[in-house]
């Protein structure tokens, strides 16, 4: 299956039957993977707006609602669990990733400085803390010990800092010259004026890309929180959720609630999912791409 | 840094190296404003990275919390020794090391997807392939856990297909041992193909467009090219991403199964992780389950360490 003459191969290449057969046959693997990809997402959406008697004598997969209806919807707006459970994400996902952007620009800033003399030997210890750590328990008991204890500071404070993303934002202040931090010195500026006023102006797209990291990891997260708060009221989203999916224990929501709220059917699951994920699925195209360069970044320093 | 230069003979000059602490001394005075602000970093390492670290001896202590770390009794090797005689380990043991197989498995298949994307015609077809495949990545594990307990259900979508291929009503697949692995394995790779295909994608693009050309001129066709050009190109990038992937060997992800396991599915998916949860946090075992996650972590890094010896042997590449 020999291409085109060499003596054409740059110019427009005469495509051989197998390479036709090919790049169909690559269309259809990528269509079929998106398909596989998209099913589950359009069958949750679909069952959300769904009549829920209908959706719980039906088996298989949805493409489209089954007589369409917002009573899942309403229900989830009228649960008082999941609205505190919406505030409190919101306030982990606010102040938490504030802290871990202030924390890490810091860190990184003074990481940077060559002629910082504890910089390597730092970056040692930190980047030996990355593939080490002491493991679920010790940590347990280390923000027990803290005082942390049923605290939603629990899940802000102890994931201050990520290793991989202060790699990420110390590589990009590397990247800053030199000599505009020596000429702002002599203009008088200390290190602090330097960081704030100089180097974060300079290296906003990747603190783009590590906001988005923290905030989507803070949005998601939910062991932590299992393992650290016991109030219901200070729960975030993602452990109501896991109440509601897997456990299927809606007996601990129902107090005060009358009709029908008794029976979490399907649909209101569906519809509680839809909830959650909303946020990140509407800003998820627009910074989709920043995602993919703090891959690339990181990918770089390997 | 001041480094040592010995003397050549000629009598050039010679630089010694000022000793530690008059340099620190100097540090300090010129750059302490950098020590001031790094001050609350070194403590939030020091408290929730080191800290832990040092939590590790109660592997070695009949830790109570009521007496602290310093008085209670220390019993060497006992936890371990209970562990590896315990009535389960053989069951962890064999459950953590095959699903991590059975994922490692799984390995090239974000590679075969960066090379397909890579050999697409139309890049803007590329784009909405990847920009799909991206998104569940997004997802939260509860979210992915609840739509696979949810579409494995008596009467959920997958289960149906799987009754009408098969013929046999099935009642709801997780509460099958043999349905777990492919269900878990299944679900990760919907979640984390696209994701980790980016990788391989950004190292596809930095291989020399030349070697292509000279390839092309040498007669090559594309299958040739991927073979001869493309795969030795991001051969660096597949042995790194091998290298960690072997490292998680034992540490497989216990959120996951946390989420989806339960007790009829115990005996194969209870992991190490798994079990160090049940023991430490709902049974406030904790030295013991201490004890059981140093095993894992000492493996793990046994792993990572033999993995990059033998890829070194073998293509010269490791990971350092």
């Amino acid at each position: 299956m020999k291409s085109a003459n060499a003596r054409t191969a740059t110019h427009k290449m005469r495509i051989s039957t197998g390479e036709k057969v090919f790049n169909v046959f690559n269309v259809c693997i990528m269509l079929i993977l998106m398909a596989i990809i998209l099913i589950p997402i359009i069958h949750v959406v679909a069952a959300s707006f769904s009549d829920s008697s209908l959706y719980a004598s039906h088996e298989g997969l949805l493409f489209w609602p089954l007589n369409f209806s917002l009573s899942a919807y309403q229900a989830v707006l009228k649960n008082k669990n999941i609205l505190t459970g919406y505030m409190n994400t919101i306030f982990i996902v606010v102040v938490g990733t504030s802290i871990n952007l202030i924390m890490t620009l810091i860190a990184a800033y003074v990481l940077s400085r060559k002629k910082f003399m504890m910089q390597n030997v730092m970056m040692m210890l930190i980047v030996f803390s990355m593939y080490f750590n002491g493991g679920m328990i010790p940590s347990y008991l280390v923000v027990k010990g803290v005082g942390l204890n049923n605290s939603i500071w629990a899940l802000i404070i102890p994931a201050a800092i990520n290793t991989y993303n202060l790699i990420i934002m110390r590589t990009a202040m590397t990247a800053v010259p030199a000599s505009l931090e020596e000429s702002a010195m002599l203009d008088g500026a200390n290190h602090w004026t330097i960081l704030w006023r100089i180097m974060v102006p300079l290296v906003k797209p990747t603190i783009a890309v590590i906001c988005l990291y923290y905030a989507v990891a803070h949005w998601n997260s939910w062991f932590s929180a299992m393992l650290y708060i016991r109030d219901r009221d200070h729960y975030p989203l993602q452990l109501i959720l896991r109440e509601i999916l897997i456990q299927n224990d809606t007996t601990a929501m129902t107090a005060g609630a009358a009709d029908d709220s008794y029976l979490l059917s399907e649909t209101i699951q569906y519809a509680t999912i839809v909830v959650a994920t909303v946020p990140i699925l509407c800003v998820y195209p627009f910074v989709q791409k920043y995602f993919v360069k703090g891959v690339m970044i990181g990918a770089v320093k390997e | 840094m001041k480094k040592n230069k010995t003397s050549d003979g000629a009598g050039t000059a010679v630089t010694i190296k000022k000793p530690f602490r008059e340099r620190l001394a100097y540090d300090l005075k010129h750059n302490w404003m950098l020590y001031l602000m790094i001050l609350p970093v070194v403590l939030y390492y020091l408290v929730f990275k080191f800290g832990p670290m040092f939590g590790l001896s109660i592997a070695f202590m009949d830790y109570k919390p009521v007496r602290g770390f310093f008085r209670s009794t220390f019993v060497g090797q006992k936890h371990f020794k209970n562990f590896f005689t315990d009535y389960y380990f053989g069951r962890l043991l064999i459950n953590t090391i095959r699903i991590s197989l059975f994922d490692l498995l799984t390995f090239p298949a974000p590679i075969l997807l960066a090379l397909l994307l890579n050999e697409l015609r139309s890049p803007k077809f590329a784009k909405i392939t990847q920009n799909i495949t991206y998104m569940p990545h997004f997802l939260s594990t509860v979210v992915i856990c609840g739509i696979v307990v949810k579409l494995t259900a008596s009467n959920g979508g997958i289960t149906t297909i799987l009754n009408s291929l098969s013929g046999v009503k099935n009642d709801s697949l997780l509460n099958h041992s043999g349905n777990f692995l492919p269900v878990y394995i299944l679900s990760g790779l919907w979640q984390t193909l696209g994701w980790n295909s980016i990788i391989y994608l950004a190292a596809l693009a930095g291989i020399n467009q030349e070697l292509y050309d000279a390839a092309k001129v040498d007669g090559a066709n594309r299958f040739e090219q991927v073979l001869h050009v493309t795969l030795p190109g991001i051969a660096p990038t597949i042995i790194v991403m091998l290298i960690l992937k072997m490292g998680k060997i034992f540490d497989v992800g216990y959120e996951k199964i946390l989420l989806l396991y339960n007790p009829m599915t115990y005996d194969v998916a209870d992991v190490i992780n798994t079990f160090v949860y049940r023991k430490g946090l709902l049974e406030a075992q904790y030295s013991y389950s201490t004890a059981v996650g140093l095993f894992n972590s000492l493996v793990c890094f046994v792993l990572v360490m033999l993995t990059n010896k033998l890829t070194k042997k073998l293509s010269g590449m490791g990971l350092w």
